[in-house]
């Protein structure tokens, strides 16, 4: 289990999120929703360690923040909303950098059928394939924890429904693995997430949290709306 | 280099040296000889071993002097572009070393050194440095925030950072600096050598320049000239497309 307890966050002197936690079981995926502008990215940031002095991490069998930020290899992959591909090294050459075996590149490569795209520069491939190779990317650490922010955003429909195909194979279906998905998208969360939170208001907290099981989408949308 | 490009500014360079001949045979004057005249002075001094040793001198100075300039002067200046405090300290002292005027620098460090090697290296130094600085830390200030969080996030090392992260960001920035530098330096240690050394090719200038001669001045020139357009078309141009093989989008999906 993962939990973040967040004391509260303010940019450029605007008070954007409220204290709040934010809990994750092992296994389960857990969407963030929220309308834009609502601090998910920002909360995003901080459960990943990004801007520390603000949050408080706590994972299950691991002993504090040194642990799950600490610089060895980390317990949490962050999948960003762009997928942040060196831009001037080819798809082998960036996932070398995170995984110097070439053969469990290639592996997880032929996983999402980009296997003939190594030496390809990101400015030769599509936006999804891109968003791919940082999924790769992002599961060669090994997370026990993976952050998502809006993955599937600006893809066409076909290319989004593969992608997140992909997330449920690769993440959801992974009994290991835990994830923290933010979106907007009610489809996203009811075919991905075990649980869902709201946030909203301003400063932005915590107004809802359910099982998905337990809620509908009628529901969801009304909450958003409000 | 590109073959069409080459050809280019090939036959730029003969339309100028065409020019030059014209205006020379109308003008006829001892004081702007023919470019055949300039040929057999530069001959001349090719036998006599005199233009290889001197361009060797002069080549050693400014290559000691640029490597130290670009690497002290990006040092310092990618550190002001990424650190505010140490950009505010430091600002004030760049602009003066910016405004100061090379012939100041020059003499005054003949005059407190001696005319020795090192002050004349020196003094080259001095000048070029914060050019170096200024350039580099536009380049430091440019840094991608995103690709930071990313090498946070992924656990980059050190090395891994420097040569995939910040070192191509640079690129851009170095290549300014080197293309400038070079222009810079080479007419600086031309300066130091007329002043204060008794070898090199601003010594073998300063010798013509007593006797008005005017091709073996334009010879020394012109031999200078050619080696820094070497270096322009076989080392800085295939290093900028090698490093730019990533812009291109010619196989996009």
């Amino acid at each position: 289990m993962f939990k973040f307890s967040v004391n509260g966050q303010i940019l450029s002197g605007r008070q954007v999120l409220s204290a709040l936690d934010v809990t994750v079981k092992t296994g389960e995926t857990h969407c963030l929703l929220g309308p834009s502008g609502s601090g998910k990215t920002t909360l995003l940031n901080l459960m990943a360690g990004l801007q520390k002095q603000n949050s408080q991490p706590y994972s299950e069998g691991k002993d504090s923040a040194d642990t799950l930020w600490g610089p060895a290899k980390p317990d949490i992959g962050y999948l960003f909303q762009q997928p942040r591909l060196l831009p001037w090294r080819t798809v082998l050459q960036n996932l070398l950098l995170v995984e110097p075996d070439k053969h469990i590149v290639i592996d997880f490569l032929k996983e999402v059928r980009l296997e003939e795209y190594v030496n390809y520069y990101p400015s030769e491939i599509s936006l999804g394939m891109a968003r791919r190779i940082a999924l790769v990317r992002c599961l060669l650490l090994k997370p026990d924890l993976v952050l998502m922010d809006e993955p599937l955003t600006s893809l066409d429909l076909p290319t989004a429904r593969e992608m997140r195909g992909l997330i449920k194979r690769l993440i959801c279906d992974d009994p290991t693995r835990s994830m923290i998905y933010v979106t907007h998208d009610l489809d996203e969360v009811l075919e991905l997430g075990d649980s869902v939170s709201i946030i909203g208001g301003s400063p932005s907290k915590i107004i809802y949290e359910n099982s998905v099981e337990d809620v509908s989408r009628q529901e969801l949308e009304d909450l958003l709306e409000h | 280099m590109n073959t069409g490009r080459l050809l280019d500014q090939v036959l730029a360079i003969f339309a100028l040296v065409v020019l030059w001949w014209l205006v020379s045979v109308l003008v006829s004057s001892p004081l702007l000889p023919t470019p055949a005249e300039v040929g057999f002075a530069l001959n001349k001094e090719w036998q006599q071993d005199r233009l290889m040793e001197s361009l060797g001198v002069t080549l050693q100075r400014v290559a000691i002097s640029f490597v130290f300039a670009m690497l002290i002067g990006g040092i310092i200046g990618v550190l002001m572009g990424r650190y505010k405090l140490l950009n505010r300290v430091l600002d004030p002292i760049l602009v003066i070393l910016l405004n100061i005027p090379a012939l100041v620098v020059i003499i005054l460090l003949y005059i407190w050194f001696g005319l020795i090697e090192v002050a004349a290296v020196a003094a080259v130094i001095i000048n070029k440095l914060p050019n170096v600085a200024v350039t580099l830390r536009e380049g430091g200030r440019m840094f991608d925030h995103e690709l930071e969080e990313l090498a946070v996030m992924y656990r980059f090392t050190f090395k891994q950072k420097l040569c995939d992260v910040w070192w191509p960001q640079l690129f851009p920035y170095i290549m300014i600096a080197t293309r400038s530098g070079l222009a810079l330096i080479w007419k600086i240690v031309l300066v130091v050598e007329l002043l204060g050394r008794s070898d090199g090719v601003g010594f073998q200038l300063h010798l013509a320049f007593q006797v008005f001669d005017v091709a073996t001045i334009l010879a020394y020139s012109i031999a200078f000239i050619s080696v820094v357009q070497f270096i322009e078309w076989f080392i800085l141009q295939p290093l900028d497309r090698r490093a730019s093989r990533w812009q291109k989008g010619s196989s996009s999906v």
